[in-house]
């Protein structure tokens, strides 16, 4: 059974502006999926309607066999649980310190007092720390967020979606704000995640080299339509183009491929 | 020589466009100038204000304020009590700005964008806070004084009532600025509205909630002092007092205390910001 299945999914903001339409595909438990598509395509409405940030119009969103969209909130609150997210601005809470901040990932497991006054047990410091070890980011434990550089603000990102002991983790654009060495810090960190964790990646993103070398699957997304959809080897100039809706030669990695 | 000429004449094809440009922005400027004037012409003739009659009695009005509003041995005797009311009065706008705060702070997170459920109630706490802050505090004191009478809950209560209007909105748009990204991040680890708020959102927004706070502080101390002088209490009371005696030189001991209490607030809450900071 597919841990995550979205049948048939639509969503019309206020205005009627149709950000995802008859959208449909099954995710595998232990997959690293990269969603590409250029900017408005649908890919960040996608992924909130997974976890529903988003509410979709239509259809219906399948995690681990349930319909998340008809869930009430106690039932949504424990999917979230089950779903860690990682943003491109990392959204961390920046004044207060990283191990904190890391803490927040078990916040939706607890009881609301216990979340209110932030108690923590003396095992689930223990755990974070350790998330924060193997992230490389133990000398950052007890600074404010405020203080870190962006790649290591994303690997609080990490540590905080780790944290939740997810079985799917959800990223929106998590390299968009990186430059090049921090991006691939933290590609790597998220396929080792992906590998040694068990744990399945949606990502979306706008690299599409960095699509193609870490996932073996990949969804193209225009104007709110899967358009492509199957494994990264397969992808070809053409329909990546048709992905983009560009002619030959207008994109980057147009000239990268003639470089090989 | 060919070349020359072309890149001359280019330079001039580029020119051309810019005298035009800045003749339209000198005729704007001009245009703005004129309007002010004008408006400051219009309102005078029918307000009968008369420039050249105000400049001339600042002389005068120096001299008198420097025979009549030097603090005299009879004003420093009278110190200890203005004092005391001063104290009085700093304290109450101390009680009045922290309790409109905590208040204001829960109903701004009802109409955060936010934090705040649907549409409606949101719209809702604008209105009220709009409400409540443009009815000005005077005012207020007025009206409550018809149920209340002379007293200092008068007081109290008028300074409440603005404080807690412009608290509100000006959480709302802290909480609004700060949270935003937070809250999502919180949401989507499952965890439900209160932890997010005291996770999330507090620490998010306590630097900017702290300086409205002191602002508000310093702002109803000052304030207070005009509603003292129509409800009767405080050191508005006091400087009335003086005044209607015509005991000008503690009037002017009162209000110098009051700068300087001013003063002091603000520097205390300069520390305060910096160390929160």
């Amino acid at each position: 059974m597919p841990i995550l299945e979205l049948k048939h999914v639509s969503k019309i903001y206020g205005a009627g502006t149709k950000a995802l339409e008859d959208v449909s595909f099954a995710v595998e438990e232990g997959e690293f999926v990269s969603v590409i598509g250029p900017s408005g395509a649908g890919k960040s409405t996608l992924l909130r309607c997974i976890n529903r940030l988003v509410d979709a119009t239509q259809g219906a969103v399948f995690f681990d066999g349930e319909d998340v969209t008809g869930l009430d909130k106690k039932g949504l609150r424990r999917v979230r649980t089950k779903t860690g997210m990682i943003f491109q601005h990392y959204n961390l809470v920046e004044r207060l310190s990283v191990m904190e901040n890391v803490l927040h990932g078990r916040l939706g497991q607890k009881g609301t007092l216990a979340g209110m006054i932030g108690h923590y047990s003396e095992e689930e410091k223990v755990e974070a720390f350790a998330i924060l070890e193997k992230l490389g980011l133990a000398e950052q434990a007890y600074k404010r967020c405020d203080e870190l550089s962006g790649g290591q603000k994303q690997r609080v990102g990490i540590a905080r979606a780790i944290m939740q002991r997810p079985r799917l983790i959800l990223c929106d654009e998590p390299i968009a704000s990186l430059d090049p060495s921090s991006s691939k810090v933290i590609m790597d960190q998220l396929k080792e995640i992906n590998q040694t964790m068990k744990i399945t990646c949606i990502l979306n993103l706008h690299q599409v080299d960095v699509a193609m070398q870490y996932s073996e699957r990949i969804i193209g997304i225009t104007a709110g339509h899967v358009v492509y959809d199957g494994p990264a080897s397969r992808l070809d100039q053409e329909t990546i183009h048709q992905i983009y809706q560009s002619r030959s030669g207008a994109l980057i990695t147009d000239r990268a491929e003639r470089a090989v | 020589m060919e070349k020359a000429q072309d890149q001359m004449e280019k330079q001039q094809g580029c020119a051309k466009g810019t005298p035009d440009f800045f003749r339209k922005r000198r005729r704007t400027d001009l245009l703005f100038a004129a309007c002010v004037l004008g408006l400051f012409v219009f309102s005078s003739a029918l307000t009968g204000f008369s420039l050249a009659d105000g400049i001339s009695s600042i002389p005068r009005a120096l001299v008198w304020m420097g025979q009549n509003l030097i603090p005299d041995e009879q004003a420093l005797t009278r110190l200890p009590k203005v004092l005391s009311r001063l104290y009085e009065t700093a304290m109450l706008s101390v009680a009045v700005t922290v309790l409109a705060a905590v208040l204001a702070f829960l109903f701004s997170l009802a109409g955060s964008k936010t934090t705040g459920r649907g549409r409606l109630f949101p719209r809702l706490v604008r209105i009220v806070a709009a409400f409540f802050r443009n009815v000005p505090d005077v005012v207020w004191s007025i009206l409550l004084m018809f149920s209340f009478g002379q007293n200092i809950l008068t007081g109290f209560f008028a300074l409440f009532f603005t404080t807690f209007g412009l608290l509100t909105r000006a959480f709302i748009e802290t909480v609004d600025e700060v949270s935003a990204s937070c809250v999502e991040a919180l949401t989507s680890t499952g965890a439900s509205f209160f932890p997010i708020v005291f996770q999330g959102v507090i620490p998010s927004a306590m630097s900017g909630l702290m300086t409205w706070i002191l602002y508000m502080i310093e702002t109803n101390i000052r304030s207070s002092t005009l509603i003292g002088i129509l409800t009767g209490t405080g050191i508005g009371y006091l400087f009335d007092l003086y005044y209607k005696r015509l005991e000008y030189p503690t009037a002017s001991l009162v209000v110098l205390s009051i700068v300087v209490l001013v003063l002091l607030i603000e520097t205390i809450s300069n520390r305060v910001r910096r160390a929160i900071l």
